[in-house]
């Protein structure tokens, strides 16, 4: 009555795999480049800018991924684009992203001591050349840490893909469950597959944030 | 862009979205309570160094911590039943969050124990204390007022989280969203008010905790 679990079903969760990290890589990629843009409103001078970014934040960290997830995909098709999960996920992960890696990233920002943007002012550099060859290359160094612990925290959040119907691991875990009826294998599989992305990662995040406490100790 | 939007489905659903939204807050608080319940033994035997314990609460943190809590869920609603344990889906809603949290919780409750200066352990010693009251008065108290901060936005997390477990047919806020949008195909309308009422819900906590850090911190510090 039901298929049984062999090694075609094993191959199709395997596979899916690709569209998890296609997803994740999408999120990730939209995601630093208005997480910059986030960052910047954030530590702007000029107070409307601040506070949207701030308002930015505030509502992605204040509202379930899910939430987000629905009224992108609904809200797409309010203005006309139709419904596609697959344009649908990769936004509402890339706005979900950029709110989570703005505010990550002002923080790193603003540990970069303030004397070295005055410094650069003092030697007449442009808010371009401040920010872009002062500031954030000395930001960049102090946030991979925290970034690829969010990138965990991204690719776990994918997951969440498969309920408005992206056909990823979770949701290729589901469609062979669906047929096999054998969820303790199933799902065994799946969450070894996402432990597998996610823990070297984790481990990666760990090592440089001790690395990092090695080199700014006193 | 000619979308006639349509609120009446929500407002005449309105006491459905209050019961989810209670639903929603009763499972944050059963998971946060018994999350702390996890995590205070497991990050006591991890500083403390007890091996094959501190090794089980390891792999507990990083199975957690590395696998979707969508994954999770569906492990603990569809996979155990395979052998033998089976929760209705709002049990199994609370099980699966209190798991969750505990785990993040733990981290974090561990690197507030960590922060503890050993000389306060020693003169707890030296004072005559026992060990239980060493850990309780000396170690976990200053270390839950060092992370208090951490850990409430941990909570808030959960609590958006566990928007998740309508996906096994819970019945928290997001399910009802889900209930009402399929009988009235106003979907972006209902995920509109949730999202605005998850935003409050996640207000109200922050301004809840801070409440209770306030009177519960009011003692000034040694320092």
């Amino acid at each position: 009555m039901f298929r049984t679990f062999g090694p075609n079903e094993f191959w199709y969760i395997v596979m899916a795999v690709q569209w998890t990290l296609l997803l994740s890589a999408v999120a990730f990629a939209g995601g630093a480049l208005g997480g910059i843009a986030v960052a910047l409103g954030r530590v702007s001078t000029v107070r409307p800018i601040r506070y949207g970014a701030l308002a930015f934040i505030r509502v992605f960290q204040g509202t379930p991924l899910l939430m987000q997830l629905f009224l992108v995909f609904f809200g797409l098709n309010i203005f006309g684009v139709g419904i596609n999960p697959w344009v649908a996920a990769a936004v509402a992960l890339t706005l979900h992203a950029s709110a989570y890696l703005g505010e990550i990233w002002r923080g790193c920002i603003e540990a970069v001591p303030q004397g070295q943007s005055e410094a650069s002012w003092a030697l007449g550099l442009g808010y371009r050349d401040r920010m872009f060859s002062v500031v954030l290359p000395q930001a960049a160094k102090i946030s991979v840490a925290p970034t690829v612990g969010f990138l965990v925290q991204l690719i776990k959040g994918t997951s969440l893909a498969s309920i408005i119907g992206f056909v990823e691991l979770t949701r290729a875990g589901q469609i062979i469950n669906n047929a096999t009826f054998q969820p303790l294998t199933v799902f065994s599989l799946v969450a070894a597959l996402y432990f597998i992305l996610c823990w070297p990662l984790s481990m990666w995040a760990r090592h440089l944030e001790g690395r990092f406490a090695v080199a700014t100790a006193r | 862009m000619n979308y006639q939007f349509n609120f009446a489905p929500v407002i005449n659903n309105f006491d459905q979205l209050i019961y989810g939204a209670l639903i929603t807050i009763q499972l944050s608080f059963g998971a946060i309570l018994i999350g702390t319940l996890i995590a205070i033994p497991c990050a006591a035997a991890k500083t403390a160094g007890i091996k094959p314990l501190a090794w089980l609460v390891n792999i507990y943190i990083e199975v957690i911590r590395n696998t979707p809590f969508l994954i999770q869920i569906f492990f603990i609603y569809f996979s155990l039943p395979a052998l033998g344990i089976r929760f209705d889906p709002n049990t199994a809603a609370l099980v699966a969050l209190s798991v969750n949290v505990g785990a993040y919780a733990t981290e974090i409750v561990r690197a507030g124990i960590e922060s503890i200066n050993r000389g306060q352990v020693e003169a707890g010693r030296a004072l005559g204390l026992k060990g239980h009251q060493i850990f309780r008065y000396i170690i976990l108290k200053p270390a839950i007022r060092t992370i208090y901060p951490a850990l409430t936005s941990q909570f808030i997390y959960l609590m958006l989280t566990s928007s998740v477990v309508s996906a096994i047919s819970a019945t928290d806020l997001a399910a009802a969203g889900n209930n009402i949008q399929s009988a009235t195909f106003a979907a972006f309308e209902v995920y509109l008010v949730i999202t605005v009422m998850y935003f409050v819900l996640s207000l109200g906590f922050s301004g809840l905790f801070s409440a209770i850090g306030r009177t519960a911190f009011r003692y000034p510090l040694a320092r």
